[in-house]
């Protein structure tokens, strides 16, 4: 698999936020954890296809910053109303400060 | 005593909620969810703004029937329950049925309030449900002249959605300016600045002096002089509780039906919650307040089934609430007139937000308004700092370059 695709720098993310990646029509969040790991997942809310990366994050929660539908971005676990569909997930990398997802 | 099981009478957002958070606390007895719609539960805030635009609107479920079947969870529909017996433990429906309750949720909802004009006729309606919205799609998709009266938020994003459509739109307020209800008025200004650049034509400070619809168009003839005519007047002038239900069975009414931090009425075995029911607002001192959003609806739907369990926790949220029109949202957490003072911070694209401060300096409020999720983030830290009761520094929250978020841990 070489479906790595270079997302942004490790430090255009604060620690505990998130950041929108758009790549070949698709769009991503990425995200920071407070302990600095990386994570990604979908870009956009399984309630109404709003962008995540305008939201909030909370330890390891993305909070929708239209309904404050709840997601683990660790897992993509859906943490209850109004979202009970779980976001996707993706493979992270970080490669001499680039961070990388596996977009497949 | 559990066999009777949780009967939750009006299936809207609430009472939808309720059901499902009663499974996924466990319980296992039975649970009916009785609506007076034919549709599944689901929810109201696109009525106003998709399912106006959509060429294929639908409703947006709260649970599909599979899931419904799957967590067995009983929906009637089409329905009204039409008499409590408290001293027996049941509802008596309009199909002559009667339904028993261990425990019973009250999500009656609330309903337009009418507009009291003789004169009113075919081409006068009022938005609550998805078949209303349906009728009213109709018209803006076959009309031109649309009248919109009321300057509240269903007025304006349904104001919004015609302009979209290419009607001519003109919205009638009584009050000095739109949105006098929990609007400050340097955002209500945004708003209304947007709606006279979309084109449309908003009156305010004239009362409403007659209205004659003769079936094919209305005319309504303002205090002022002006008279307008339109092909289908929409009346938006807030809701009402539905109460009926509650005040026959003897129930305590106070602005809806009366709970108290736990959404328990005044009888111990029946809740309410939603847009039915005024409650003790605990970031607020108890201040007894009502709420017609979404947020709150679904909020207490579930909290109310925890209580229904006997988890005795009391409501501690926030107030939230969120309205779209154009490319613009406006967020507003908290009551502003809770507040004397007022800071506003800068954010990008024009959007801004203005936090509301008490005598004391603690923040019981933030309103914002910006294109798309602009102010999100940081009403939804407001939020968290006003459900702290935090004293932020004012030159803190008026700083673009100090984030909320440091505020929050301090």
């Amino acid at each position: 698999m070489s479906d790595w695709v270079e997302a942004c720098g490790a430090d255009d993310i604060d620690e505990e936020d998130v950041m929108r990646f758009d790549h070949d029509g698709r769009t991503f969040a990425i995200y920071r954890s407070p302990d600095d790991e990386y994570f990604a997942t979908d870009g956009l809310c399984t309630h109404e296809k709003v962008h995540l990366a305008d939201g909030l994050v909370m330890d390891d929660i993305i909070e929708c910053p239209k309904h404050n539908g709840r997601f683990n971005y660790k897992t993509g676990a859906a943490r209850g109303a109004p979202v009970c569909v779980n976001l996707r997930t993706y493979p992270v990398k970080l490669d001499a400060g680039k961070i990388l997802i596996q977009i497949g | 005593m559990m066999a009777k099981g949780m009967l939750i009478i009006g299936a809207g957002e609430c009472g939808g909620q309720a059901a499902l958070a009663l499974r996924d606390l466990g319980y296992d007895g039975p649970v009916t969810l009785v609506g007076d719609e034919p549709h599944l539960p689901y929810e109201r805030p696109p009525l106003s703004k998709d399912a106006m635009t959509s060429d294929a609107p639908a409703i947006k479920a709260i649970a599909s029937d599979e899931i419904l079947a799957e967590r067995s969870i009983r929906h009637i529909h089409s329905v009204q329950a039409m008499a409590i017996d408290r001293a027996t433990h049941g509802v008596r429906l309009s199909d002559g049925s009667v339904l028993p309750y261990s425990k019973l949720l009250l999500a009656t909802g609330s309903v337009p309030r009418r507009l009291p004009m003789p004169g009113i006729g075919p081409r006068c309606v009022y938005l609550r449900t998805f078949n209303d919205a349906l009728a009213i799609r109709a018209h803006l998709r076959a009309r031109n002249r649309i009248a919109i009266v009321g300057g509240g938020f269903i007025g304006l994003e349904l104001a919004a959605a015609a302009r979209g459509l290419g009607a001519t739109v003109t919205v009638i307020e009584a009050q000095q300016r739109i949105l006098m209800r929990g609007v400050p008025a340097e955002i209500a200004k945004i708003i209304h600045e947007t709606h006279q650049a979309e084109g449309v034509k908003i009156l305010c400070g004239d009362a409403i002096a007659a209205i004659a619809d003769d079936g094919a168009q209305v005319r309504i003839a303002l205090a002022g002089g002006q008279d307008i005519v339109a092909d289908l007047a929409v009346i938006g002038i807030g809701a009402v509780p539905v109460t009926g239900l509650a005040a026959e069975a003897g129930l305590t009414i106070d602005n809806g039906i009366a709970v108290d931090a736990e959404l328990r009425t005044s009888d111990p075995d029946i809740f309410a919650a939603g847009d039915c029911c005024s409650f003790p607002l605990a970031v607020y001192g108890g201040r007894r307040v009502r709420l017609e959003a979404w947020r709150n609806a679904q909020e207490q739907g579930a909290l109310a089934a925890k209580n229904m369990l006997g988890a005795g926790e009391a409501h501690a949220a926030v107030p939230w609430f969120w309205s779209d029109q154009y490319g613009l949202t406006l967020q507003i957490s908290g009551l502003s007139d809770e507040g004397s003072k007022v800071v506003r911070r800068d954010l990008d694209d024009g959007a801004f937000i203005l936090f509301h401060l008490a005598e004391d300096g603690r923040l019981v409020a933030a309103s914002g308004i910006g294109p798309g999720n602009s102010v999100a983030r940081d009403i939804r830290l407001a939020e968290m700092l006003i459900a702290k009761r935090a004293k932020p520094a004012p030159e803190a929250l008026g700083s673009q370059t100090i984030k909320l978020k440091s505020l929050l841990a301090a």
